[in-house]
């Protein structure tokens, strides 16, 4: 503080002024959108019908140290004070009513990425900023929208109609963008000449320095970037000689002023590979034109050395209407005769009308597919033999039924191997159990009541009734007690008392009774049969 | 380095005729019938040719055990199993439970609708030649599983190398074009000789009532962990109904 404020007011202070003439001319727009993960949420849960009304206090949590923290908050509950960054518990004690759930950071990552893209059509030049930012290098392109105000507003407009609320502001640098959209007046557009006014007012948090950073200055007595731009350079480079470049404020307002330049690096567009085939007269049968269709399409991926992952088939139909057929393949493909081949027997559920006249074939979803070393003796590799066995079982029998296990950590028996679309996973090898209990060969997904005798409370089955037919226990093993997961059941669920039983046929069983006489619940206990042993 | 697709194809169809060499010139079993030496004979695992298994009771467990320990050896160091259920089966004899099976099986599972997608499922596997089986199970007599349908079956997995096990409930014996024909239920178990009371080491009775090489016969027979042990031969079959060796 006293080294500041002892300083002489020097005339060569860190004025804010525009850099040279290249800089200048350029206009970014920031778009900061300050809610994106909540009204994400709203949005997903608006999609399936229940959308939570928006003046009840609602966040987003991801774990912390100590328990979860609130990640994102909507507006009725910031108006309750409810802050990011708080623990749950904490302002449960303000809110008892208040409705947590766990943040998705990485859709909210893929979300935003795809946002990047949407929003390449005011401008081809658009960059990810942060974790809910965008940048877009709108030179040159403002005069198609009607001017820079005009886009601005349109901008603003597009983002509150896909449901974010946007804060947006235009400058000559990204760092003054950024300023301007956080922390300056609505829809700013700051030209070269206007710059130092309309950023002197703004705090020192607005150029992108870390809180510690930022709480720093103000202490010393910088709370606006206008007082930080009136400090000496030599004296500011001084103070933070030793700080790392991406929280020093002195090179920071040089970003912001454009002294320093500071590029913004765009992502590619994602390939697009289509093709299509206009025919002279309406036809009813897209069959004869698929093979063409299919080898050039996969001529052209393989220019860029990409494979199809998912296909749609669109035609164009003379009376207007469009119709789609989409097949999709378990690993990246460019062979036009397998491509082919996923659309069998499936171009009859395509309802032509009176005829078609353009029939496109697009990859809506391409990887890059280098070229493999095959075996030396020829013949396929086994792995890509197995994924185009996948793709034209997927194409016929629909993605629910193709599946491969994926193991899951429990100890719940019907739990531990869950059953997921094969076409995104290769079969998992399923890992010996730690335990060397008996399992049956075959099970259940729900396990079917029966009714059993036995010796009341806890004896063995005696005789058993399942699907009208009477079967008497020979032979029993157990009981072998599993216990519900109390961290992922409800409070309702029972423990269950496993037993191997043998009936008079020589067939084995597995049976279980839910619950004990005398557990504290209503029903006495059920007994039902959970698989079926060799 | 790609390999035209005419090349690889005759050099893939050169190795599964190697293959089938010794087999074609090997001839027909003689063993008496019901004698240990025959099951030997026809207990080849991974032989790739359409076997049908058929239980006696609807929804029991032993064909699926059976089909598990006649599994080729590449089935438990990689390739995988495709393994289709129709409708039916799935509602009477619910899903496999791969925490029952041997550890190191990769399973593909197709749940088909109908029986004729689930003969379609198979034969689409069967046409991939790095499975290490192709199991079906179907349940009744359906329409469509006709002796043609089985013929295309068996001819399909001669020519691709991979074992084809057909899995019938609640079927009769019909006529197929199968290589193998069992008829598999349960044998009362053994005692535990720890626990009285409790199911110790499981037994099944197995009837091979045809086959076109080897000799058919009954037998009963013990899995343990990585074989099946043949115990004994009870009886002769009682072939009023089925001859001996029926040609195909």
């Amino acid at each position: 503080m006293s080294l500041l404020s002892c300083l002489p007011v020097p005339s060569e202070a860190a004025q804010i002024r525009p850099g040279s003439g290249s800089t200048a001319a350029r206009r970014i727009v920031s778009v900061h959108l300050p809610r994106f993960s909540i009204e994400r949420w709203q949005r997903v849960l608006g999609r399936s019908g229940d959308a939570p009304p928006e003046d009840l206090p609602a966040g987003l949590t991801v774990d912390g140290p100590h328990g979860p923290v609130l990640h994102a908050t909507n507006r009725a509950a910031e108006a309750l004070g409810i802050r990011p960054g708080a623990r749950v518990t904490d302002m449960r004690a303000i809110c008892p009513d208040l409705r947590a759930d766990y943040a998705d950071i990485a859709g909210d990552r893929a979300m935003l990425e795809r946002l990047m893209l949407w929003s390449r059509r005011w401008c081809p030049w658009t960059t990810l900023d942060g974790e809910d930012g965008l940048f877009l290098d709108t030179t040159g392109s403002d005069h198609l929208w009607g001017g820079e105000a005009a886009l601005l507003a349109r901008i603003e407009e597009a983002f509150s109609a896909l449901g974010f609320s946007a804060d947006i502001a235009m400058a000559p640098t990204p760092g003054a963008a950024w300023a301007l959209a956080r922390f300056g007046p609505v829809r700013c557009v700051a030209t070269a000449q206007t710059l130092a006014a309309d950023l002197a007012g703004l705090p020192v948090r607005g150029l992108r320095l870390s809180e510690g950073q930022a709480l720093l200055l103000d202490r010393l007595g910088l709370k606006t970037i206008g007082a930080l731009a009136q400090v000496p350079r030599a004296a500011l480079t001084r103070r933070f000689r030793t700080t790392a470049a991406q929280d020093n404020p002195l090179l920071r307002l040089d970003q912001v002023a454009g002294r320093l330049a500071e590029p913004l690096s765009c992502p590619e567009d994602p390939p697009h590979f289509s093709v299509q085939t206009r025919l002279p007269e309406p036809v009813e049968d897209p069959a004869p034109h698929l093979s063409a269709l299919c080898t050039e399409l996969c001529r052209i991926m393989a220019r860029q050395g990409m494979g199809a992952r998912r296909l749609r088939l669109s035609i164009y139909r003379t009376d207007g209407e469009v119709r789609h057929l989409e097949a999709a393949t378990a690993a990246a493909s460019r062979d036009p005769a397998h491509l082919e081949r996923l659309w069998d027997d499936r171009l009859e559920r395509i309802d032509p009308g009176f005829g078609f006249d353009l029939i496109t074939l697009c990859a809506r979803w391409s990887e890059p597919l280098t070229g493999r070393q095959t075996r030396l003796g020829g013949g396929a590799e086994d792995e890509v033999a197995l994924a185009r066995m996948v793709d034209r079982l997927t194409a016929r029998l629909g993605p629910r039924a193709v599946s491969a296990p994926a193991p899951r950590d429990s100890h719940i028996p019907e739990r531990r191997e869950g059953w997921v679309p094969a076409l995104g996973a290769a079969p998992a090898r399923m890992q010996a159990a730690a335990h060397r209990a008996p399992r049956p060969l075959q099970i259940f997904d729900t396990p079917e009541e029966v009714h059993v005798l036995y010796a009341v409370p806890e004896g063995p089955p005696a005789q058993i009734v399942w699907r009208k037919q009477t079967l008497r226990v020979i032979r029993f093993a157990g009981p072998e007690r599993i216990s519900p997961e109390w961290w992922a059941d409800r409070p309702s669920c029972r423990l269950r008392d496993y037993y191997r039983i043998e009936d008079q046929t020589g067939r084995r069983l597995w049976l279980f009774r839910e619950g004990v006489h005398g557990d504290g619940r209503p029903d006495p206990p059920r007994w039902c049969i959970h698989g079926i042993f060799a | 380095m790609s390999v035209t697709p005419s090349t690889a194809e005759r050099l893939r169809h050169a190795s599964s005729l190697i293959d089938r060499l010794p087999r074609a010139a090997r001839p027909l079993s003689g063993s008496a019938p019901g004698s240990a030496d025959g099951m030997e004979d026809v207990l080849a695992p991974g032989a790739p040719l359409l076997s049908e298994v058929f239980s006696a009771t609807g929804n029991c467990g032993v064909p699926v055990g059976f089909v598990l320990s006649q599994l080729p050896k590449r089935a438990f160091t990689g390739a995988p199993i495709l393994w289709i259920r129709d409708r039916l089966t799935r509602h009477e004899a619910g899903r496999p439970y791969l925490g029952g099976m041997r550890p190191g099986l990769r399973v593909l599972r197709v749940d088909a609708s109908r029986p004729v997608d689930a003969l379609w499922a198979m034969e689409e596997g069967l046409r991939c030649g790095m499975l290490g089986a192709v199991i079906a199970e179907i349940w009744g007599d359906p329409q469509v599983l006709d002796f043609t349908a089985s013929k295309r079956l068996a001819m399909r997995s001669e020519s691709s190398g991979v074992p084809a096990w057909l899995i019938r409930r609640a079927a009769a014996p019909n006529l197929s074009a199968a290589r193998r024909r069992w008829r598999l239920s349960p044998a009362p178990s053994l005692a535990d000789p720890d626990d009285p009371q409790a199911p110790g080491q499981i037994r099944w009775e197995a009837e091979l009532f045809r086959t076109r090489t080897g000799t058919p016969g009954r037998w009963r027979l013990t899995p343990l962990a990585d074989r099946l042990e043949i115990e004994t031969a009870p009886q002769a079959p009682q072939s009023a109904d089925t001859p001996l060796r029926q040609a195909i």
